[in-house]
């Protein structure tokens, strides 16, 4: 049974996997950038003076949050079939992570100091000018590192991808590996392939999680 | 849409034994990953530099390398390699508990480390042994700092159960998927597929509120009966080293 691993099948199959890799950081990317600006707008509608908005908000929260992005990901493919599944893939996930961001936000909404707001009544500032000149500004400098920290699980969820047909690297590793039967070897270069993206990102985004002081 | 609902009653069977399924796999899961995190949490403090360093590595590998990723190399990448065939629902177990254990064994060491150190001194003084001191003092402690994450991680890991649904498992995913595609009602299918989940993490999020409770009465911390109800916080996952 044991054949041993095969080193030429690894090499056959990084420029593929590569090709694929490049799917997956654009997915990353362009779900980061869905997250963080949807996770901002539901952070300030959460704070929003009317019941009406903030508890449906809540409430819609809490079930993307607690459900499986999978089911979220092949129900939404299904449902939505004439949309090109790399598309999908990103709001979807950009979604799912927006119910996650968004708490970072208003925890970084909250950090800003209560004589901010008092101040900018004071002044008379309309809502709209107070949240772009004075609150934002200081909240989302707060929260950049936790947003990495974020960019980087997503990362590490892209794989979830493959199963609605976005050609990312786990969907060409297992094309690859049914075709010549060589799933060791491509896996296994698939998990070092993460290995060696994620952990360089997340040492760094240590450092400037320090560097910010938190 | 009544179709499906028939359909739905008809394969009840099924469905259970699916749930059964995905119950068995996040339990299992979520035990092992429990063990793995206090084992190499625990390491990770440790003053050994080789029990440090094993406890790293392990760590950063299995949080690196993609769950996904993991998973797959147990069901297709083992067999060939090693001559052993695992079952779809081990290959899970194995998969999810070394994943969330990696993560939780940062829980358990951040949680450890926010013990006040003037604790620690106390006991020195008070002339504890190593183990007495962890399991009166600082664990009883630790335990309440980490129960909040744990319950995220717990509720990340049922999450990620459909997966099974991928190595054909008969998880609940697969049951509800089968019934999708004899019926055709796709979005009604989803949607309750959406609901059972969420009322599974809504329980299980109940249940380690319970939990969190009573850790905190014995440390003489009352807490009223509303903190029951209160939904997880996403902003702890990723400070108790969800992402890192």
């Amino acid at each position: 049974m044991n054949e041993g691993f095969k080193w030429d099948a690894v090499g056959e199959a990084l420029p593929l996997l590569l090709q694929g890799f490049k799917v997956t950081l654009l997915a990353t990317l362009l779900g980061t950038v869905v997250a963080a600006v949807l996770g901002l707008a539901i952070a300030v509608a959460g704070r929003a003076p009317s019941r009406l908005v903030t508890v449906p908000v809540k409430i819609v929260m809490e079930f993307i949050r607690s459900t499986p992005l999978l089911i979220q990901l092949v129900g939404a493919a299904a449902v939505f079939s004439s949309v090109e599944p790399l598309t999908i893939g990103i709001v979807v996930l950009g979604v799912h992570y927006a119910t996650y961001t968004s708490e970072v936000y208003r925890a970084g909404i909250d950090s800003v100091p209560k004589g901010q707001w008092e101040a900018c009544r004071a002044l008379s500032m309309s809502p709209r000018r107070t949240w772009q000149a004075v609150i934002l500004p200081q909240a989302v400098r707060n929260v950049l590192p936790a947003l990495g920290n974020y960019a980087i699980l997503m990362f590490k969820e892209t794989p979830f991808l493959a199963v609605i047909t976005v050609q990312e690297m786990v969907f060409k590793a297992r094309e690859y590996g049914a075709g010549h039967f060589v799933y060791t070897e491509v896996f296994t270069l698939a998990g070092v392939l993460f290995l060696v993206a994620s952990y360089p990102t997340s040492l760094l985004m240590r450092k400037l999680e320090k560097r910010l002081g938190h | 849409m009544s179709d499906f609902f028939s359909a739905f009653m008809d394969d009840l069977p099924q469905l259970r034994s699916g749930l059964w399924v995905t119950l068995e796999a996040t339990i299992l899961g979520a035990l092992l990953a429990l063990v793995l995190s206090f084992v190499l949490g625990l390491m990770s403090i440790s003053r050994l530099l080789l029990s440090r360093g094993v406890s790293r590595v392990v760590v950063e590998f299995f949080r690196g390398t993609s769950l996904y990723v993991q998973l797959f190399w147990f069901y297709y990448a083992m067999p060939p390699l090693t001559g052993y065939e695992l079952s779809p629902l081990l290959c899970g177990v194995l998969a999810f508990g070394l994943n969330y254990g990696a993560y939780g064994a940062e829980v358990v060491r951040g949680a450890i480390n926010s013990v006040p150190r003037a604790q620690y001194e106390a006991t020195i003084a008070l002339n504890m042994t190593p183990l007495h001191r962890m399991r009166k003092v600082i664990l009883p402690q630790a335990w309440v700092q980490m129960l909040p994450s744990l319950t995220n991680l717990l509720i990340q890991l049922l999450k990620c159960t459909p997966l099974l649904w991928l190595i054909s498992a008969a998880d609940l995913m697969t049951a509800v998927e089968k019934l999708r595609s004899r019926t055709g009602e796709t979005l009604t299918a989803y949607v309750t597929l959406l609901a059972c989940y969420f009322v599974l993490a809504y329980a299980l999020t109940l249940l380690m509120n319970l939990l969190e409770r009573s850790a905190k009465r014995r440390l003489g911390l009352e807490t009223g009966g509303r903190s029951l109800l209160k939904s997880r916080s996403a902003v702890t996952a990723a400070a108790a080293g969800g992402a890192r």
